[in-house]
């Protein structure tokens, strides 16, 4: 088993068209991802490699039963397009796109609120992927093994990190979710691990926070009273110096809040395993699953 | 980004937000000039610098007469001030606000932020005006007033009366509060701001708000549709070399240690940060040159990374995903060749073509260290570094 997508999934790609979204949709068809199709406003009627292109949300949904869509469109125009699968009845949206006006941002969780349906990943985040089912996003799957560690992180580079470490020491992946490193995102730590707490093959949780806002924290009082299986933990930016802003929009420490000395507290306070050096996230698994 | 607070009152006033009268001066002639104008028997000079806790440092200053200002904005203007915002280093001011001296009775604190848990901005005001709010928050928590706003809807002028109220202003102050706050928060969400504080905001001795202080971040995602806010950009506030970096679209932050690194990601840029510290060593700057970078941009990134003379050693720690490690490999050799890196270089990268990327480097028959972790990459460097 895996989590949010596998097998059955069909992938729309809105911004398909685009530079990124063609290789990225190469990239998941070639792995195995059912791609059924892309959205441009615009170039409705014609194909793209093969694949239909529309010029809403919508009609792709009507013609393909898409049930994913993975957003490559650039940031002024990103908001737009998140909501516009949610209006759609799109049940999971991944979005990669980074730099979104956080307002923009925010505008478009408040309307998804009014869409339960939907599940958004992201933005700004590299996307999800289960090793041996499909993908959706771009993560590299050369470095991926079929397992039973889930992870979920804010930061894309380390997560193809904490993959690499499992996979060399034999470790495979069940599903493997980058929830972005934006101040708003749609799925947060705590729910990814409500859906790894579900998936009976996944047997540990290698969680990636980073420094800002408290989702860590929030993450760490849940684990504490819903969440059994283990988990290892690391926090980037334990030296980042406070009202930077590290790269990632919501990586800031402000007004002392936010430190990554307060989350590893809070998660090891919670019985997590948490490590102070990146290079331990696949030793500590293998650790805490000989125990 | 952020601004100066004289370019921050410029746009309140714009929206509507009672600001004092005064104007910018870069000389002291124009301040002298700026105080004659205004008239009254006081005006107040103020350093302009991008930090807080100015008054305290010797940045804001009471003038008697125009001559007076002349005088304070001579001294004022070309001092390194050092507040507890600027570190020890301080910072230079080049400009200063002149404006008209008030009689207030009370000073309150208004800000504006996005409350990233609650997913909505926040308005938030307290009576204690003039301490720093995280300092209130900490001892006299009661004393802050809060009010969440639905962002589909913007302010409503009960949420205003809230917080006026709350802060004990009779009626006809609260009045006035819910147009100053209604302003507010046009401001703010029209010009994408990621955070808008007034400390002090003041009620004068005839009963108006006024906003004393103005300080005003923007979200840099949203700058692209805003380019009268982006030209207020005032390069002397920034580190030289961030500037540079900037030019060439790299993420860029510059630190005090010797180690240079260069990453792909942000986290796993920081995650490089962490374990150069845990080794033993100190990073010279946070640098992610992003996932699709090239040769032309890690030419650019060593540019950086030598600029800083400081840096004793540079680490190069890339998860090759999009960016293949063969192309990194070819453009590290042609920018040291092309450069002259005299340092050395560690380089650990993982990832899409690793082995021919390893071969490149080995070919090169340059100098470089490489490493198969993180781990060990963080030691080596450390090492050479010392």
């Amino acid at each position: 088993m895996a989590v949010l997508i596998d097998k059955s999934t069909r992938l729309i790609v809105q911004g398909l068209t685009g530079r990124e979204g063609t290789f990225h949709a190469k990239q998941a068809a070639a792995y195995g991802t059912n791609v059924v199709g892309g959205v441009t406003p615009g170039k409705g009627g014609t194909t793209h490699e093969g694949w239909p292109i529309f010029d809403t949300v919508q009609h792709g949904v009507e013609e393909t039963g898409a049930s994913a869509s993975v957003i490559f469109v650039p940031p002024p125009f990103a908001a737009d397009a998140v909501m516009e699968a949610a209006d759609a009845g799109v049940a999971l949206v991944v979005c990669i796109t980074e730099g979104i006006p956080v307002l923009d941002m925010m505008r478009a969780m408040t309307f998804l609120k009014t869409r339960p349906k939907t599940r958004l990943i992201g933005p700004n985040c590299p996307g999800i992927i289960s090793p041996g089912k499909a993908k959706a996003g771009i993560i590299p799957h050369n470095i991926v093994k079929e397992g039973r560690v889930g992870i979920v992180s804010k930061s894309g580079t380390l997560t193809y990190e904490a993959i690499h470490q499992l996979t060399r020491l034999g470790m495979g992946q069940t599903t493997c979710i980058g929830i972005g490193g934006d101040p708003f995102i749609g799925t947060t730590h705590i729910d990814a691990l409500q859906l790894f707490a579900g998936d009976r093959d996944t047997d540990a949780v290698i969680m990636i926070g980073e420094i800002g806002g408290t989702a860590e924290e929030d993450a760490a009082a849940w684990i504490t009273s819903h969440f059994k299986k283990p988990v290892v933990a690391f926090i980037a930016g334990q030296t980042a110096p406070p009202g930077r802003r590290m790269g990632h929009a919501g990586a800031i420490i402000a007004g002392g809040q936010g430190t990554a000395a307060e989350k590893m507290a809070a998660l090891t306070a919670a019985g997590v395993k948490v490590v102070k050096s990146p290079a331990d996230m696949g030793k500590a698994i293998k650790e805490v699953l000989r125990a | 980004m952020k601004i100066h607070e004289y370019q921050a009152k410029a746009i309140l006033a714009r929206h509507g937000v009672p600001v004092p009268r005064g104007e910018v001066a870069f000389n002291a002639a124009e301040a002298g000039e700026i105080a004659r104008r205004l008239g009254g028997s006081v005006v107040v000079v103020k350093a302009q610098i991008h930090a807080g806790g100015r008054g305290k440092g010797g940045g804001v200053k009471l003038a008697r007469s125009p001559e007076d200002a002349e005088t304070i904005a001579r001294a004022m203007i070309g001092m390194t001030l050092v507040t507890h915002q600027t570190g020890p280093e301080g910072r230079v001011v080049s400009r200063v606000l002149v404006e008209e001296g008030l009689q207030m009775q009370r000073e309150l604190y208004l800000s504006l932020l996005l409350d990233r848990a609650a997913g909505k901005p926040v308005m938030m005001a307290s009576g204690a005006g003039g301490m720093d709010i995280e300092e209130v928050a900490a001892k006299t928590p009661e004393k802050i007033v809060r009010v969440h706003i639905e962002p589909g809807v913007g302010i409503v002028p009960f949420e205003a009366r809230q917080l006026g109220f709350g802060l004990g202003l009779d009626s006809a102050q609260v009045n006035k509060f819910v147009k100053l706050g209604t302003a507010l928060y046009e401001a703010f969400v029209t010009s994408d701001a990621s955070l808008l504080e007034i400390n002090p905001l003041v009620v004068t001795q005839a009963g108006d708000l006024i906003a004393l202080d103005a300080k005003m971040n923007f979200d840099d995602n949203a700058l692209y549709r805003h380019t009268d806010i982006r030209d207020l950009r005032d390069l002397g506030e920034e580190d030289p070399l961030e500037i540079d970096a900037s030019k060439f679209a790299l993420n860029y932050i510059h630190l005090d240690g010797n180690i240079g690194c260069m990453v792909n990601g942000a986290g796993l840029a920081m995650a490089t940060m962490d374990i150069i510290k845990l080794a033993g060593g100190d990073p010279a700057n946070f640098l992610d040159v992003g996932g699709g970078a090239n040769a032309e941009q890690i030419r650019n990134a060593f540019k950086i990374l030598m600029s800083d003379k400081k840096v004793k050693a540079v680490l190069i720690n890339i998860f090759g995903g999009i960016l293949r490690c063969d192309v990194l490999a070819q453009g590290v050799i042609a920018a040291v060749k092309e450069l002259g890196v005299p340092v050395p270089i560690v380089i650990r990268m993982e990832g899409t073509n690793v082995d021919e990327g390893k071969r490149l480097l080995k070919e090169s028959e340059m100098n470089f260290t490489t490493a198969d972790s993180m781990d060990e990459a963080a030691k080596k460097v450390v090492a050479l570094a010392s």
